[in-house]
């Protein structure tokens, strides 16, 4: 997992959209378990109540699921998993929209230089 | 409310002339990681030597887990000074040894896990290692024992960023969820991560405290960023 912290942004939702980016990415498959609190915050150098928070948070989401003493793991719901992961999109999307949008460029434009792009590779 | 783990009250320490900390309110709760931030001569290590019960307040009450300063509080508090206070002339294990004898919540199984996994040597003497790995030495020591309070001050200091990291790994994964740790430092970019809250103290005053990522959500500001802004305004610093 990708454990690089911005300054501008609250710790715990950083580690929540790295957790959310290593199950897209397959990291973390459904079903899989998740590491302990403990190690995860020695990984990440953080302090282990802000992970908690984190993984507490995506609980409530339900992307993750507390199986009591054995730990947690990710959620086997296909129907969480697809939602999740149709939010991580719109908002990557929407983080592109808005830097595009810096430079003057429309989502319609942006997307003509997408496929572009995507012919030149197909050449 | 849980019972506080620490409570400053109208705590004053004057060094003749000079106010070091003035009228000082403060509770310290369970379980957190607190970076106790200032400019240099803000008071920081003199609040941790009052908690630490090496010198004695000249105002105010300071009390922990509700017990004035004295022998009881110093068996449930772990104190890391800003500098090297080992014998030269001690071996390592020799100082673990005085540590058992001292403090009944010391783990010594833990600290040679730990200086193993250093590669430090338990039979070196003080004096034959190095300014960092005496620190080392030092903090492993402290975070060995199961303590209810840890007061480290400027623990990440002298050693360089490789070490920084172990030291903050160390100190995140050996303390008790219920323990709370006071860390002082002014080099928080290195520290804001791993802290829950943190105070700013500023000419023996908390100007501003409160939860670090309450901080990142209203403003937008890492602690790093306030600290610098917070302190820019004030004069002579």
């Amino acid at each position: 997992m990708n454990w690089k912290f911005a300054g501008d942004r609250p710790v715990y939702q950083q580690i929540m959209a790295a957790i959310r980016g290593a199950i897209l990415k397959g990291e973390l498959p459904p079903g899989g378990k998740v590491p302990s609190v403990r190690d995860l915050a020695a990984q990440a150098q953080v302090n282990p109540n802000t992970m908690q928070r984190a993984l507490t948070e995506l609980e409530r989401e339900g992307l993750l699921v507390s199986g009591g003493t054995s730990g947690r793991s990710v959620t086997e719901d296909a129907d969480v998993l697809a939602v999740m992961r149709e939010q991580a999109l719109e908002e990557l999307a929407r983080e592109c929209a808005e830097k595009f949008m810096v430079f003057g460029v429309t989502p319609d434009q942006a997307a003509q230089l997408l496929l572009r792009l995507q012919d030149k590779k197909e050449e | 409310m849980e019972q506080p783990i620490l409570k400053a009250s109208g705590l004053t320490m004057r060094y003749h002339s000079v106010l070091a900390l003035d009228n000082l309110d403060l509770e310290l709760p369970q379980g957190k990681i607190v970076g106790l931030l200032g400019p240099n001569g803000s008071g920081k290590t003199t609040f941790i030597k009052l908690a630490a019960g090496l010198l004695t307040p000249t105002g105010g009450d300071l009390t922990i887990c509700g017990e004035k300063i004295g022998t009881a509080t110093k068996a449930v508090v772990s104190y890391l000074p800003d500098r090297p206070y080992f014998s030269r002339q001690v071996r390592v294990e020799q100082q673990l040894s005085f540590f058992q004898d001292f403090y009944a919540d010391f783990d010594r199984a833990r600290a040679e896990e730990m200086l193993t996994a250093l590669h430090i040597p338990l039979n070196a003497k003080f004096k034959a290692l190095s300014k960092g790995n005496q620190e080392k030495v030092q903090l492993v020591l402290v975070m060995s024992r199961r303590a209810k309070l840890y007061l480290l001050d400027e623990p990440i200091g002298g050693v360089d960023p490789a070490a920084r990291d172990y030291i903050l790994n160390t100190i995140i994964t050996n303390y008790d969820p219920s323990a709370t740790v006071l860390i002082s430092t002014h080099l928080i970019a290195d520290v804001e991560r791993v802290l829950d809250e943190y105070l700013f103290l500023y000419q023996g005053r908390i100007v501003q405290g409160g939860n670090v990522d309450t901080v990142r959500e209203e403003t937008g500001k890492s602690l790093d960023e306030l600290f610098r802004e917070v302190f820019k305004c004030l004069p002579n610093c």
